[in-house]
């Protein structure tokens, strides 16, 4: 029976290939928007104004405090009620942008504010605005602390893509669910799913390992 | 935007959302305890130098890290049967959790050991401690504090992790709001409140894992 089972699961294998390259879209797409948003919100909340600092405070708040699954459902559910209609992919993008943005926003304050205020103050009196600041003293030197972890929080936000699957979109993890009610081989199935969310995630645990052994002096 | 918030209904669901909310605290706090046994003795493999130990150690903490928890669940969820395991639901969440956040507790107790200073250890050799002694004396002590913080992250983690269990249909605090919306269709008031109940237990433990950081790093500077 289980070598039957086999057959059929290598006979179906392009499926899965399918619903494979459908998480590297929402992957690649989504850690696009999070890091760029992400960016933006961490050098607000780095900045001195405390109003911004406390909306975004709560922002990420929201998003950490509160599981992956319940703001899909809030974004796939609620926003239609606010009037924003949105189909499965894109809702899932949008979830995983407001999740993701919020941990990157984290990651690049806490680099941000390990920068000392010598720098920030000899930038200043370069004559270079706020802005400037940021982007050509501050940020480039906060790097070398921002993209070990940043990597890592890459790793993650891969692998909850595999969550948008309750949604509806048939990524890795849906087609794994769909394919188990067909080939009644739970184990043969999900060991498949593993193995290649494994493939995209390893390498970048090892790049993370690495970048965090060389950028830590 | 929010104008027909319906209070009324969300009173009249409360005993759900509580039952819910008490599945989740136990869910949570029980995987949490067999996760840190598991984490232990993980961690304890991983940095023996017995390459029966070591090896497993390191496939079960690598493989854990690299592949989704949900992938974990259905793996457990729908595997298990085929092997002619039948166990209640709410078991096989719990079993998959503890394997998930052992692997992360076992890296971070390994990072904490690694924190504590070559020269210590050198110094336990000199005093002629043998190998348990200076793990219990020297290294454990000092590395037990290192770990605090990130293991009250962790435990952040695991509460939102229990989430993903009402997907394998426990009857957990967001299957609560699930089966709320499916009875009245009223997705804002069930999945504001789920996200509200989270946010208090985010609450209670962020400024805890904040303080125990603030602590270690104060006693650091001495």
């Amino acid at each position: 029976m289980m070598s039957f089972y086999f057959g059929r699961l290598v006979e179906i294998f392009p499926f899965f290939l399918t619903g494979l390259w459908m998480t590297v879209k929402i992957a690649f797409l989504s850690l696009i928007i999070c890091t760029i948003l992400g960016f933006i919100l961490g050098m607000m909340r780095a900045s001195h104004n405390i109003f911004l600092k406390r909306i975004i405070g709560f922002y990420v708040a929201f998003a950490r405090g509160t599981p992956f699954v319940v703001q899909i459902f809030i974004v796939f559910f609620i926003f239609p009620e606010w009037g924003l209609q949105l189909d499965a992919f894109p809702a899932a993008i949008v979830a995983m942008a407001i999740m993701g943005s919020a941990f990157v926003c984290e990651i690049v304050a806490s680099g941000i504010s390990s920068i000392s205020k010598g720098q920030w103050e000899a930038a200043a009196s370069s004559g270079l605005s706020k802005l400037q600041q940021l982007r050509l003293v501050i940020v480039p030197q906060s790097l070398k602390v921002i993209v070990p972890p940043l990597v890592g929080q890459y790793v993650l936000l891969i692998k909850d893509t595999s969550v948008v699957s309750v949604i509806g979109v048939t990524e890795l993890t849906r087609v794994g669910w769909v394919t188990v009610i067909r080939i009644p081989e739970g184990l043969m199935v999900f060991a498949l799913v593993g193995i290649l969310y494994f493939m995209i995630s390893y390498p970048l645990i090892l790049l993370s390992n690495y970048l965090e052994k060389k950028m830590t002096v | 935007m929010l104008a027909n918030f319906n209070f009324r209904i969300i009173f009249e669901y409360l005993p759900l959302f509580l039952t819910g909310l008490k599945y989740t605290f136990i869910i949570a706090i029980v995987s949490l305890a067999l996760a840190l046994i598991v984490g232990i003795i993980a961690c304890a493999c991983r940095i023996s130098g017995i390459k029966v130990l070591k090896y497993p150690a390191i496939a079960y903490i690598e493989i854990i890290r690299s592949t989704p928890l949900l992938v974990q669940i259905y793996f457990f969820y729908f595997g298990l049967p085929t092997l002619g395991i039948t166990v209640p639901e709410i078991q096989t969440g719990i079993f998959a959790l503890m394997l998930n956040s052992g692997a992360y507790i076992a890296e971070i107790i390994r990072a904490g050991i690694n924190s504590v200073d070559a020269g210590q250890i050198e110094a336990g050799h000199a005093s002629g401690l043998n190998y348990i002694q200076r793990m219990r004396f020297i290294i454990l002590p000092q590395a037990l504090g290192v770990t605090i913080p990130p293991l009250l992250g962790q435990a952040i983690v695991l509460v939102k992790d229990t989430a993903l269990l009402s997907l394998i249909s426990v009857m957990e605090l967001t299957r609560s709001g699930q089966t709320m919306t499916s009875e009245r269709f009223m997705p804002s008031e069930a999945f504001l409140t789920v996200a509200f109940f989270y946010m208090v237990i985010y609450f209670c433990l962020k400024p805890l894992a904040d303080w125990s950081q603030k602590k270690l790093i104060f006693r650091e500077a001495y």
